[in-house]
């Protein structure tokens, strides 16, 4: 059984098609890296892997739970799925170390000695101790997204989402969030990446997912990807992306 | 000028006091329960529900097409008229006021949800949090963050506003002061005294806004 299971996926907005007949699926302990230029529907495709977008058609498991289901009880699901987004999302009005415990606290029901024990370790993990009481406005982007990271594993999660976790960083910051990002894959935890950092894929993936407009146009593995010869447009995107 | 007479202000004070007692009174409970309801509205008015959506924006619409003087009429008479018994004229009023000014809130509560990003919204779903929990500790506190100083002035108007409870009776501060000027014949001692405290503690009120607005500027 595959941690996370899709099957047939289509998603419309009113008459718009965004994703189109979506079929993958990710092991325990695999790294799958999504990518394809932009409006091609691989953030969308993350979203629904935790009913963030609604879809259509089709269907998604998450350890065996369908998430489209209407018995699904999807706040649980979720809390077991981790989620990193592009612009970090961390909750501005509360300090770095509340932002950690929130979730703890109000859906794993741990106490508040538990969860800042917790978080202090995890932000002790990225490296960010130091910052636990400051507000997120006061980090720098790669910090905050290094915190979003620690808050999602605070939940212990089976698997992590990242929806493209560095376009809105500065260059100079990118590598010490795929740092974090290559250590837990090493670690063992299933993730599914959304991203354009080719060189993340090539030193970290197990398989490579390539899409566009809003279909799954490859799926296989990361040499396959990298050193065969790709359909047409997967040869033109990776040309475009790695010449820069 | 010369026989204006600071004795009958001096004077009068406990009596105006009782009155301003009514008037913050009124007021700091319209603020509460007009917020509580405002707030209720706002949800609806943004909950996918159709119908849910559609009530709470006819509420809004009618209540804001009606003049303030003419709800607290309505429901000093009708209050009683469906409970079937008196419920004196501070709760009738009381009730007007938290029914009104909850459409205002309503739509300024509906602004401040909808200037949290939905990335946030997200955030918050991703880590497991129900709908609710989702509101009350990521979306609300940022909404009422960024409508604060919109927030406040809503509220000084209210206070203003409060000085129409005259028309059923009510002892607030403006009518304990109309009471002395017509008794002892001092109307422009206490109509400056009135001008001058609405002054002030608007003046006041405005002041903490400003600050807050420094502290707090809108868009993060």
């Amino acid at each position: 059984m595959s941690m996370i299971e899709m099957k047939n996926v289509s998603k419309w907005y009113g008459d718009f098609q965004v994703l189109s007949e979506c079929t993958t699926s990710v092991e325990k302990g695999e790294v799958v890296v999504v990518c394809g230029p932009s409006g091609s529907g691989k953030s969308t495709l993350i979203k629904t892997v935790n009913g963030l977008e609604p879809f259509q058609k089709g269907i998604i498991t998450v350890d065996d739970i369908s998430v489209g289901a209407e018995e699904t009880d999807l706040p649980k699901l979720r809390s077991q799925i981790g989620m990193v987004f592009q612009n970090f999302e961390l909750f501005p009005h509360i300090s770095i170390i509340e932002n950690i415990k929130l979730a703890q606290l109000k859906v794993l029901n741990r106490d508040d000695e538990e969860s800042k024990k917790r978080g202090m370790a995890l932000l002790d993990r990225v490296g960010l101790a130091d910052q636990a009481t400051k507000f997120p406005a006061e980090l720098s982007g790669g910090q905050q997204q290094r915190v979003a990271i620690a808050r999602g594993l605070a939940m212990d999660p089976i698997a992590m989402l990242f929806d493209e976790p560095t376009s809105a960083l500065d260059p100079e910051m990118i590598n010490e969030v795929l740092d974090v990002m290559t250590e837990l894959a090493h670690e063992g935890m299933t993730m599914m990446v959304v991203t354009h950092e080719m060189g993340f894929a090539r030193r970290v993936a197990n398989r490579v997912i390539f899409m566009d407009q809003g279909r799954i146009e490859e799926d296989c593995t990361k040499d396959e990807f990298f050193e065969t010869d790709r359909g047409e447009r997967a040869q033109e995107f990776l040309s475009k992306i790695l010449t820069h | 000028m010369s026989d204006f007479d600071f004795n009958i202000i001096i004077e009068s004070i406990p009596f105006l006091l009782e009155g301003m007692g009514l008037t913050l009174l009124l007021t700091f409970f319209a603020i509460v329960g007009g917020l509580a309801l405002g707030v209720v509205l706002a949800l609806c008015r943004l909950s996918p529900y159709g119908w849910l959506s559609f009530a709470a924006a006819t509420y809004v619409n009618f209540f804001r097409s009606m003049p303030l003087i003419l709800i607290i009429f309505w429901f000093y008479f009708l209050v009683p008229f469906i409970l079937g018994r008196p419920v004196g004229g501070f709760y009738s009023v009381l009730i007007a006021f938290v029914m009104f000014e909850a459409a205002y809130y309503c739509e300024i509560m509906r602004a401040g949800i909808q200037s949290v990003r939905t990335g946030q919204v997200y955030a918050g779903q991703a880590l497991g949090l129900t709908y609710k929990q989702n509101m009350q500790f990521v979306v609300l506190p940022q909404a009422f963050r960024a409508m604060m100083p919109i927030l406040l002035t809503q509220a000084i108007i209210l206070f203003q506003d409060t000085s129409l409870v005259y028309v059923v009776g009510l002892r607030d501060f403006l009518v304990a002061a109309d009471i002395v000027a017509n008794r002892d014949n001092r109307l422009m001692e206490m109509y400056l005294t009135v001008a001058l405290v609405y002054f002030v503690l608007c003046l006041m009120g405005q002041l903490c806004i400003n600050k807050l607005q420094k502290k707090y500027p809108s868009g993060r």
